[in-house]
């Protein structure tokens, strides 16, 4: 069909390229081998073992698909589920969408060079699937789709490719959940995602991860907005792991067009975490917001922000705003760059400790001193994401709720 | 009741509070007089359990308890709660959540909060994080909306006609006076003898103006100055000394007092 080839032998060259930031993961530890994985009926995908579900649940997945337009649900190398509810959105598993669809090449490794590193190698070379989704022109999703990467084989280390594209003036919402089973301990997670938002189209993009404590994840995303396009970006993780870095980028590429990025981050003792977000702000009435919540409970965290004026009448704000509550570190690195006159950036960084006299103003409320600070946690946590839809909204406060167990 | 017996406070290290004697019936209001730095809010926060104000002497007891060396949170259970001048800010934490934690903690989980918050015209604010950027009446609105929840049989009140304007003065007085039992408003089957008699709410209000006065039938005045309570009288008759002769007169008292 189009070149794989010429993708392979650049991927080839890139296979020993450290990633720019983060530690540095010896991926020969790590098995590739494809694992058979039984797909799964609406039935059977409602049976799955209790434990399973629960640590599903946690990953914002709704296994009775009420409240959901479609679901795709990947198990170690193999798709287990893949179904489109709704009218005008498509979800097809990467592999076959490149075997069939001829279109797909125009999204392809288009938004991710394939030699940035050793991971987006190995995701070219040993791709074992991932998801496609599309909403039509004109289609307006209510219920979110959702998509799952599950690592059940231990000392696995799952390549996955995510291509998501918004024709124009569509409205799609996709909730993905990344979680491991109960007993997987060590594994890797390597996984590409492009975004394609079209004009005047919506995009909102939710990922809560639910790792183990000795995996080692590395996501490599970009998106692209073209005009009047809305991409909202919110990620979400309260577990432990061995090591996550990331460092998704957006490109606004459209007049008008508009990238939030929230995320929210409790990190674990033992865990590091190596995240931030970075926006292109390419063309007059570009808005872009970076807002990230952080809370170290032992862990590393290194919170990043970056945002590029590149013409004038854009509008750009990073807060990013962080608690130690229990030791660890916390580095907030906010970076601004105005490349010309009329730009209008700005940042908030603060790393801090909860204020004694909140809790004491919330004991005096009948609260005790742990109902008290789990209570300011909470508050520090939820952020206000506007455009959201409920059903996203309430997964997001489940989330912020359950991090109480972490947390405390 | 509440009652104080020769209670001495300290902050960092220093003395703030003197020899304090005060009792509160049921159905008694006071208002706490004196000058800047005179301890009063002080001794509120002592009341309320402020772990900073340590106790050096004396004892406090409310309802017959000891509550002396409490925690916060246990007298605010046993029915103590304090509307702040200046109360912190809780990002995330809607208005609404936090009125509906004060009902809870007092066991009036099915309170109407929307319907409490319309009394002092603050429905408009429910959605908003608790005192982020409100204005000074608007935190004396939301203070008050707390305490109706919470419904505590003793209040404290720190300067809470502070920083209200003119025309929200009348609201802020009579939601206090409701608070406190001391609405003037006649009941086809009760007589207001009747009334007063079944009275249980207690109150303390620091107060600068006496403004307040205007609003709420106080029972009795007390003036603190350099630490210690100078004077306890007819509260409009404190007023008038203040204001006519100042706070150096309390010396005199204080003086003769010790």
């Amino acid at each position: 069909m189009y070149d794989r080839e010429q993708l392979r032998e650049q991927a080839k060259k890139a296979l020993g390229k450290a990633a720019a930031i983060g530690p540095d993961v010896n991926l020969d530890e790590f098995e590739k081998a494809p694992v058979d994985h039984k797909y799964l009926d609406d039935n059977e995908l409602r049976s799955l073992p209790e434990d399973e579900q629960k640590r599903l649940i946690m990953a914002g997945l709704d296994l009775t698909e009420k409240e959901r337009g479609g679901t795709y649900f990947q198990k170690d190398t193999a798709v287990i589920h893949c179904k489109s509810k709704q009218a005008g959105v498509e979800v097809i598993p990467i592999k076959k969408a490149l075997q069939e669809l001829d279109w797909i090449r125009d999204y392809y490794w288009k938004l991710v060079s394939v030699d940035t590193d050793k991971y987006t190698a190995a995701a070219e070379l040993d791709l074992h699937d991932g998801y496609v989704i599309r909403s039509l022109p004109g289609a307006k999703t209510v219920y979110p789709i959702q998509a799952c990467l599950y690592l059940d084989k231990e000392g696995l280390q799952q390549n996955v490719h995510n291509i998501i594209i918004a024709e124009e003036d569509s409205e799609l919402h996709i909730i993905t959940g990344c979680s491991t089973s109960p007993h997987l301990k060590k594994a890797a997670h390597v996984g590409i995602s492009e975004f394609y938002v079209k004009k005047n189209a919506k995009l909102s993009f939710t990922m809560i991860h639910n790792w183990a404590e000795d995996m080692q994840v590395r996501p490599r995303s970009v998106a692209q907005v073209e005009e009047g396009g809305l991409f909202l970006n919110n990620y979400i993780c309260m577990k432990p792991v061995k090591s996550l870095q990331m460092y998704p980028t957006t490109h606004l590429i459209g007049n008008d067009a508009v990238a939030r990025f929230y995320s929210i981050i409790v990190g674990s003792p033992g865990s590091e975490y190596d995240v931030g977000g970075r926006i292109f702000l390419k063309k007059p009435g570009n808005r872009a917001e970076i807002v990230a919540r952080t809370i170290s409970n032992g862990g590393k965290i290194i919170a990043r922000g970056d945002l590029i004026g590149e013409v004038a009448e854009i509008k750009a704000h990073l807060e990013c705003k962080g608690l130690i509550l229990n030791g660890g570190v916390i580095h907030a690195i906010p970076e601004l760059r105005g490349y010309v006159d009329g730009v209008e950036m700005s940042h908030e960084a603060a790393v801090g400790k909860i204020a004694q006299e909140e809790i004491t103003y919330l004991m005096s409320r009948g609260l005790t001193e742990d109902e008290a600070t789990s209570t300011i946690v909470r508050g520090f946590l939820s952020v206000d994401i506007p455009g959201l839809p409920a059903q996203l909204k309430s997964e997001i406060d489940r989330a912020v709720a359950a991090s109480d167990e972490t947390v405390m | 009741m509440l009652l104080i017996e020769d209670l001495q406070v300290e902050l960092a290290g220093k003395t703030i509070l003197k020899h304090i004697d005060l009792e509160i019936k049921p159905g008694e209001t006071h208002v706490l007089f004196g000058p800047n730095g005179s301890g009063k809010t002080s001794l509120l926060m002592t009341i309320m359990g402020y772990p900073q104000y340590k106790v050096t002497g004396g004892k406090i007891e409310f309802k017959g308890v000891d509550i002396t060396h409490s925690p916060i949170d246990e007298r605010a259970r046993l029915g103590i709660g304090m509307s702040y001048q200046r109360p912190p800010t809780i990002h995330g934490l809607k208005t609404r959540q936090m009125v509906q934690i004060c009902a809870d903690t007092r066991g009036k989980q099915d309170v109407d909060v929307e319907q409490l918050a319309r009394k002092v015209y603050f429905a408009d604010f429910l959605e908003r994080d608790v005192n982020a950027g409100f204005s000074g009446g608007e935190i004396k609105r939301s203070e008050l909306l707390q305490l109706m929840a919470q419904d505590p049989d003793f209040m404290l009140f720190d300067e809470p006609e502070s920083g209200v304007d003119l025309e929200n003065i009348a609201l802020v007085g009579n939601t206090i006076a409701a608070l406190l039992q001391k609405e003037c408003m006649p009941s086809k089957n009760k007589s207001m003898l009747q009334m007063k008699r079944e009275r249980t709410k207690m109150g303390l209000i620091i107060t600068h103006t006496g403004y307040i006065l205007d609003y709420v039938t106080v029972d009795k005045g007390q003036v603190l100055y350099d630490g210690v309570l100078s004077c306890s009288s007819n509260p409009r008759e404190i007023l008038r000394c203040i204001s006519e002769m100042g706070y150096e007169e309390c010396v005199r008292c204080t003086i003769e007092n010790n």
